[in-house]
């Protein structure tokens, strides 16, 4: 028998982030009182300037791989980030050992959105007729522009001036925010994390975990600057009260609700919205008027299939059995209005891509961003970009395949993002036919096409590659041709070169086996 | 049975004692082990980075150097993985096919087609820690990748545990990219080595004298990290250890 090396639960990469947990936090039962979503061992960190996101220029390449630098550069962000998510990683793997047939759910996930994927129109169709027959609004909206048009056409005929509004990642694809200040609508972000970024004008970083990439003196100073929170008290219970008692005020008094969707079941009109703070029931039950954005890929055909979506979504994201409220929203309540606009904004297109269009299969868990080793490194900011992480690196260039050309090189191709999503898409095979595809567009730069030629030129021709290596005496001048055109320092910055040896393996061969064939 | 010896090229310039003890470990089960001269490498590289056009002369090279063996064996999982499931930038002849279809890695040959039962010319009584590098572990599947909810198996660690003396250590993340990456090492080398520190760090901190794997690309790449930040361990093929390397 061979040994079997797991490691212990909860081992970590930097034991020193390890705090003492805190006495008023365990049950009598010796358990820690977690919160839903931020169930997490206790760590520690210390205050440090909060590294921001990539540079954007308008429509130029993004440069995840400096802003990355920068992240990296901050030791406690990325160490604590790193933790943070790896945790959340191992919670969704002693989760998954808890159910015997997770593979079996993960395949029945993936045939179940392929099936509805390659019938979307029909399912949309039966979705619209029951949603109305129940009594909703329904509109569609082809892109960001007609969604956010749509929205506060609605918002106008109601007199609303203020909305609340829990997570949504397609308003954020959606500009959806600022658009709204623009129209001089107030918006408040209810989801904590969410609130933290929009009163730091920044975007969410993660799809689930929107603030992850904060220290909670980060948020401590957010807070201290813009709802008068002691900028000295940094402790996580103060913080979070402090927010709830400045936002809750706004949300009994909000003209509009907002949520998203996670499913809309296509056989009853009915959709369905996991949270773990409640704040997308408060959002869309307190006013009168609730909107409800959803992207035509979340159709799912039957009430029967939520229940396995229903077990794989919270597992794959935060390691937790189920999210705390899973909200059935069936039509309006009486005196009331409920609306729900159907956005494509580019689905349509990328349901055409032969390569690409499992991607639309994301239940947008955040399992892939919470397993990437780059991701962990690099922060979600970091990719400047709507979508972050190995799922980012395959959805963000169907929106602007020049502006986020970079992005599928950001990964090593390791392939773990693939083997954690519950719907089965081949992440890494897409960030690689990605390359390939940006390649023959040649949104890749001149550089790199020109070392990547010179490579295949010489690699093709034994005697001139044979030449190549015999001539070079020199360690550096050994290295592969990339290497060496990318800048002789790439390799070597932050890493010792390989010690040339005495001779090749090919001239060892030729001594010793007689060159032999 | 006669095999085709392909050593990568960044093996060939770097690391021929991995080569050489490919070489000598498959001699001693007694095949005919040629070693064509004219091979260059696989296209891994431009592949990799998207050039898939420009790797269509040097997979045609390495067709043409590589036909008419019972197996092509290499001691490294990335090339053999992109030979197995990448190789497509030329027409997919009969004979292109047969090459893709035969090209082993050594750890695989040695435990499906090989089924080794004992290295007894080897002997290694040091912690070691197993690196699996993700061309192994999720394409080539030498082992239970953690993510997947099956029975665990390790093709390496199978073959490892037949050695005489050796002792495994468990890392915090054992089957953690290390970072290297193939062109991400230099288009994103500041993420590259920060992963190589954090995979170097967690080897030694669970005791390894010695990383060992299937790749020598992830350990040339972990070296260089080690080096940089002072880390005191070693590194070795798996192929040196099975054909009896004294530390």
């Amino acid at each position: 028998m061979s040994p079997h090396p797991e490691p212990s639960t909860g081992a970590m990469l930097h034991p020193e982030l390890q705090a003492q947990d805190n006495t008023d936090a365990i049950f009598r039962n010796g358990r820690r009182l977690d919160h839903a979503e931020g169930t997490s061992k206790p760590l520690r960190s210390r205050p440090e300037p909060q590294p921001r996101g990539a540079k954007v220029h308008g429509n130029r390449p993004i440069d995840q791989a400096e802003a990355a630098a920068r992240f990296i550069a901050a030791p406690e962000h990325e160490k604590m980030h790193d933790e943070r998510l790896w945790d959340l990683r191992q919670k969704r793997d002693r989760e998954m050992h808890g159910i015997p047939e997770w593979e079996e759910l993960r395949s029945l996930a993936s045939a179940i959105k392929e099936h509805t994927l390659t019938r979307l129109d029909e399912y949309l169709n039966q979705f619209e007729a029951k949603a109305r027959a129940n009594g909703m609004h329904v509109h569609w909206a082809r892109d960001a522009a007609e969604h956010n048009s749509i929205v506060h056409g609605i918002l106008g005929d109601h007199g609303a001036k203020s909305l609340i509004k829990s997570k949504s990642m397609l308003t954020e694809e959606c500009g959806f925010r600022h658009y709204m200040a623009s129209v001089g609508i107030e918006v408040i972000e209810t989801d904590l994390g969410e609130r933290i970024q929009q009163l730091d004008h920044e975007d969410p970083s993660h799809v689930v975990v929107p603030a992850v990439h904060k220290l909670r003196t980060d948020v401590a100073e957010v807070f201290a600057k813009t709802i008068g929170t002691d900028p000295a008290n940094s402790d996580v219970h103060y913080l979070a009260e402090a927010q709830r008692e400045a936002t809750r005020p706004l949300i009994l008094t909000a003209d509009a609700g907002m949520t998203g969707a996670n499913f809309a079941v296509a056989e009853t009109g009915t959709f369905v919205v996991c949270t773990n703070e409640g704040n997308a029931d408060l959002s869309a039950n307190v006013p009168k008027l609730h909107i409800a954005s959803i992207g035509i890929e979340k159709i799912i055909p039957r009430l029967e299939h939520l229940a396995v979506f229903v077990r794989l979504l919270s597992r794959s994201a935060l390691g937790s059995p189920i999210t705390q409220y899973t909200s059935h929203f069936r039509g309006p309540r009486a005196g009331g209005e409920m609306h729900v606009v159907l956005v494509d904004n580019g689905r349509s297109e990328r349901l055409g891509m032969a390569e690409f269009w499992t991607s639309l299969k994301c239940i947008r868990c955040g399992a892939c961003m919470n397993t990437c080793p780059v991701y962990r490194r690099s922060g979600g900011l970091s990719y400047g970009a709507t979508y972050s992480g190995p799922i980012g690196l395959i959805i963000d260039p169907t929106f602007n395949a020049r502006k986020y050309s970079n992005l599928p090189f950001a990964s090593t191709l390791n392939g773990s993002c693939t083997n954690v999503c519950p719907v089965k898409i081949n992440i890494h095979e897409q960030i690689y036919a990605w390359r390939r595809a940006l390649v023959e567009q040649h949104e890749v730069p001149l550089t790199k096409k020109v070392a990547m030629k010179a490579a295949g030129e010489l690699l093709s021709r034994p005697a001139a590659y044979r030449a190549a290596i015999a001539a070079a005496d020199v360690a550096l001048a050994h290295l592969p041709r990339f290497v060496i055109y990318n800048g002789l320092d790439a390799w070597g910055k932050h890493r010792e070169v390989p010690h040339p040896p005495k001779q090749t393996f090919h001239s060892w061969h030729q001594a010793n086996r007689g060159g032999k064939q | 049975m006669r095999i085709g010896l392909f050593i990568p090229c960044y093996i060939d310039a770097f690391i021929p004692e991995v080569g050489i003890a490919t070489l000598e470990l498959l001699e001693r089960f007694g095949h005919e082990v040629v070693y064509p001269r004219d091979q260059t490498c696989c296209g891994q590289p431009m592949a990799n980075s998207g050039f898939n056009a420009e790797c269509a002369d040097t997979e045609a090279l390495f067709v043409r150097n590589f036909s008419g063996f019972d197996y092509i064996v290499a001691p490294s999982g990335s090339c053999v993985h992109h030979v197995r499931d990448n190789f497509d930038a030329i027409e997919q002849t009969t004979k292109v096919k047969e090459v893709r279809a035969r090209a082993y890695e050594l750890v695989e040959f040695l435990h499906d087609i090989q089924k080794v039962d004992a290295f007894p010319w080897a002997r290694f009584p040091h912690r070691v820690g197993l690196h699996n590098s993700c061309g192994t572990l999720r394409a080539l599947k030498h082992a239970r990748p953690s993510e997947l909810h099956e029975p665990f198996f390790s093709k390496p660690m199978d073959l490892l545990s037949k050695v005489d003396g050796i002792e495994f250590v468990t890392p915090a993340r054992p089957d953690e990219c290390c970072g290297f990456g193939g062109t991400f090492s230099v288009f994103e080398e500041v993420v590259s080595t920060k992963m190589g520190y954090d995979k170097v760090s967690d080897h030694a901190r669970a005791g390894a004298e010695y990383i060992v794997s299937a790749d020598s690309s992830c350990l040339m790449h972990q070296k260089g990290c080690a080096e940089r930040i002072g880390v005191p361990i070693k590194f070795i093929h798996i192929a040196q250890i099975l054909n009896g390397a004294v530390a």
